[in-house]
């Protein structure tokens, strides 16, 4: 999937352009004037993208409300009722204006969808080199743990400058993950993993919102995002890091919860070796076949049974309420260090 | 369109609402005209309800830290203001009020097509709201208008089922309704009154008909859905029984989009209605703004999923969304350029209802050119679940629907009661509700940019100035819409007499008595005209005239 490809050289070019920076440049400029803020400050790389639009948009809107709110002004005071035009001719539809005002409608329209599409194409592409952060949703806090260990409860420490992608699920209900100042929001669903990633170009403090109405403290459930040299966040995650990264607590529980039983490194057990299976194919037995991303991994957890693969017995008892979100994304980040080692060895 | 033989009764007859007396000649009714006015009765009560919810949110958010009520309660203000405001009062609110009213006047027919299933809607209305305000007094109910799962199926605990039984209750009343609407448009027309002879309130009434038919059945089975997992734990929507949390919100919005324009397309036929009268023209390409009608009904079953581009839904499914949205918003902009050339060379006068059309199509184009924002997806990834969303849908429900609601009842409410109201007042009430309006929601356009999340019962302080204007506006809005309530009430006894036909407007209602008669015509019309011959009409009278006429005018 070649999803930041963009449509059409032209429209690049004319997206890209100098007519369009001409044209929006100043907008921003003024937009950052210290009376009532306009935007949330721009703290990413996808901040500036999304105010153009966003700008542009409302420039679109100003003109056309601008037209009919005047328009109707003028004909309202030109036509009012008075003596010598009370009685007007019989209207007579002019089909060359019906056309103008569906196609020109129609062109700025497509312009817009055009526009808006490839940069979300651009914007939900997370780089392949980021940096993972794993968030779970709970009624009403955020958890949110960096692979090398510390978790934290509704705040975010994440270096500035560097790839961040954030892998998210719930505990319970849907909630929402939404930081204005990046631009970025994505659902955070029970029983699935959602994924958003950003890159922070300004240091400082930023606040998260859940964005889905989650029950009783839905208002509560904000925090921080604090964006940090890249310097100040290695200090930061040397000292937080006390405990055992994910992959440590992965390997912990894998045996504790007896996977390594069936889970054999050499495919001599019931289940299928998990060394590199993060990421490649898996063939069911019912004809499917699935890559094994997070939400297979997860769902081969807690519901073995709706995925039967071929060639094995499905013997695998459910993990279902005996391991918790982060446990589990615990275990996912083990299975991905077997893939890791095993391409190492390679 | 002009009418054969049909002369003018005099307005000391018998008519509908003095033809027989006592609480069973309205509640065993048949008459459209009396279940009318049972259906603006009831709406109005819950228009206030709703209301009264809207007013102690927008009183609570003056502070950051809330200044009214705990967190819980807010929460169910607002869900309150938001089921009583969609089920109770906006859907049924023109359809079932005017259109009940008007729909078999306007083709000169005696009655709808089913008199008796006409009267049953408004019982089933009854019923349902009966369960949803059991709902709010038996302690409330907080999932939010939407009944998101697996909040609503599993993890609330107020009132659900008793206030989702009430929704799914009054569903079946909009079925009822929009069935007799089509049956009654397609078979009871007057001799010669051929299609595009219609006046374009029966377009979008018909248009509105096919969708409440054909989407109400949706929510029904959701809801039901959602009853079934909350009483006996079938798994359905909560991944932890085996279910899709996000299979319920494409099973909602499959419904309540196109119920987005239940509630829109009765507007644009009412200000078709109006503009054409108070500009004395034929609307400006009467056949584009039917057919829009139409087209808008049609795609509106195909959108549903701009309310998930941030669900994680697939991002090619998102573009076929998002094209389909803005494909929707072409005929709507169709019909804003057709009233505004409406205008052009006419003879415009500005009672009340004109004002309350223009305030429409001002409002409605603002909610519509901001709705390209959500339908874009770059910019709806930022915008989704925020106060610009609160405002877009405000601008179109509450600065369209209810502009066009107001301008339809005070259009067409010397036909209902035979009385005039003090014009002055609902010019003031008019201008005053407009600019309430816009003092409200569009600070909410701001705040949703600068990140504030809807629903959010507490918020951090840097969005107190815009939330302190949004309140205000709120309260001059509250206000206003009080004023139409007294003098409204107070004309039905000591208005001027209206005469059949006030405004010299078009159209079969206006060629019978004010009130009608139980039967509306003393005999069938024959229509030999197109809808809006205004040209051989006599002019509008002046305010000074309509206001001196009085009891002179037979």
């Amino acid at each position: 999937m070649r999803t930041g490809e963009r449509f059409n050289p032209a429209i690049e070019y004319f997206l890209k352009g100098r007519m369009l920076k001409a044209f929006t440049l100043p907008i921003l400029a003024a937009l950052d004037w210290p009376g009532i803020p306009l935007r949330p400050e721009p703290g990413s790389t996808i901040a500036e993208g999304v105010d153009k639009l966003h700008f542009f948009l409302t420039g679109i809107t100003f003109i056309f409300t601008v037209i009919i709110f005047s328009t109707i002004l003028y004909f309202a005071i030109k036509y009012r009722r008075r003596e010598g035009n009370l009685q007007p001719a019989a209207t007579k539809t002019i089909m060359a204006l019906e056309i103008t005002w569906t196609v020109i409608p129609a062109a700025i329209c497509a312009l817009i969808f055009v526009w808006s599409s490839s940069l979300y194409f651009e914007n939900s592409r997370a780089p392949n080199a980021s940096m993972e952060i794993f968030v779970v949703g709970k009624q009403w806090m955020w958890h949110l743990q960096h692979p090398e260990g510390p978790r934290e409860i509704n705040e975010l420490h994440v270096p500035l400058g560097v790839p961040v992608k954030l892998t998210m699920t719930s505990e319970d209900v849907i909630h929402d993950f939404y930081v204005p100042a990046f631009r970025i929001k994505k659902d955070v669903l029970p029983g699935r993993y959602t994924s958003i990633w950003f890159q922070a170009t300004q240091t400082g403090k930023f606040h998260f919102f859940c964005a889905q109405y989650c029950g009783m403290e839905h208002a509560g459930m904000i925090g921080w995002v604090y964006v940090m040299t890249p310097g100040d966040y290695e200090v930061w995650l040397a000292g937080g890091a006390k405990g055992e990264s994910m992959t440590q607590a992965g390997a912990r529980l894998f045996t504790q919860y007896g996977c390594d039983t069936c889970h054999k490194p050499d495919e001599t057990g019931k289940g299928p070796s998990l060394n590199g299976i993060f990421g490649k194919p898996q063939k069911l037995k019912d004809g499917r076949t699935l890559d094994v991303d997070e939400t297979f991994i997860r769902q081969a957890i807690t519901n073995p049974n709706s995925m039967p693969l071929e060639n094995y017995a499905p013997v695998m008892p459910t993990f279902q309420g005996q391991l918790n979100e982060e446990q589990i994304l615990d275990l996912m980040a083990y299975v991905k260090s077997l893939g890791a080692l095993e391409r190492k060895a390679k | 369109m002009s009418t054969a033989a049909v002369a003018p009764p005099p307005d000391s007859r018998v008519n509908y609402l003095n033809a027989n007396y006592g609480f069973r000649s309205w509640l065993l009714t048949t008459d459209h005209k009396r279940i009318a006015l049972l259906y603006l009765m009831s709406i109005t009560v819950m228009f206030f309800i709703g209301g009264a919810a809207a007013t102690l949110m927008r009183l609570h958010l003056i502070t950051p830290e809330g200044t009214l009520v705990q967190p819980a309660t807010y929460n169910k203000l607002f869900t309150v203001h938001g089921i009583v405001m969609v089920f109770f009062f906006m859907i049924p609110s023109i359809p079932a009020v005017l259109g009940n009213f008007l729909v078999p006047m306007m083709i000169g027919a005696k009655d709808l097509a089913f008199p008796k299933l006409n009267l049953l809607s408004w019982y089933i209305y009854i019923v349902g709201a009966g369960f949803t305000l059991y709902a709010i007094l038996a302690g409330g109910v907080d999932t939010g208008w939407t009944f998101y799962t697996p909040y609503s199926s599993t993890y609330a605990n107020t009132q659900v089922i008793a206030a989702a039984l009430g929704v799914f209750i009054t569903g079946f009343s909009s079925i009822l309704t929009g069935l007799n609407f089509v049956v009654t448009i397609h078979k009871m027309r007057a001799p010669g009154l051929t299609w595009f002879r219609m006046p374009l309130f029966l377009w979008a009434m018909y248009a509105t008909s096919v969708i409440m038919v054909l989407g109400t059945p949706v929510v029904a089975i959701t809801i039901v859905l959602v009853a079934l997992e909350r009483l006996l734990h079938v798994g359905i929507f909560d991944p932890k029984l085996g279910g899709d949390p996000i299979l319920f919100q494409h099973l909602f919005w499959f419904y309540s989009h196109p119920a987005v324009y239940i509630m829109v397309l009765p507007g644009m036929g009412v200000v078709s209605e109006v503009i054409a009268a108070f500009s004395r023209k034929r609307i400006f390409g009467y056949s584009m703004v039917a057919f829009s009608s139409l087209a808008i009904a049609v795609i509106s079953f195909l959108v549903w999923g701009h309310h998930m581009f941030v669900t994680g839904q697939s991002i090619y499914a998102g573009l076929i969304f998002s094209v389909l949205s803005f494909l929707v918003a072409i005929p709507s902009a169709i019909k804003v350029f057709n009233w505004t050339a409406t205008l052009y060379k006419g003879s415009i006068s500005y009672q009340a209802p004109m004002l309350y059309a223009l305030g429409f199509i001002g409002l409605f184009t603002m909610g519509g050119l901001t709705g390209l924002f959500l339908a874009s997806l770059a910019t709806d990834v930022h915008l989704n679940g925020t106060y610009f969303i609160v405002a877009h849908f405000h601008y179109i429900m509450v600065g369209g629907t209810v502009m066009a609601y107001m301008a339809g009842i005070h259009f067409w409410w010397p036909k209902i009661t035979g009385r005039l109201y003090p014009d002055g007042w609902a010019r003031f009430a008019a201008l005053l509700i407009f600019v309430g309006f816009n003092l409200t929601f569009f600070p909410q356009f701001m705040l949703g940019y600068l990140g504030m999340p809807r629903r959010y019962a507490t918020y951090p302080a840097e969005f107190q100035v815009l939330n302190v204007m949004s309140s205000a506006g709120a309260s001059i809005l509250g206000i206003a819409y009080l004023i139409p309530l007294v003098y409204l009430i107070w004309s039905m006894r000591y208005g001027k007499i209206a005469g059949p036909n006030p405004w010299n407007a078009t159209g079969l209602e206006w060629k019978t008595a004010s009130p009608p008669i139980t039967e509306n015509f003393e005999e069938t019309p024959v229509v030999t005209e197109e809808a809006y011959d205004y040209e051989h009409m006599p002019p509008m009278p002046s305010s000074a005239e309509l206001a001196g006429e009085g009891d002179a005018h037979v």
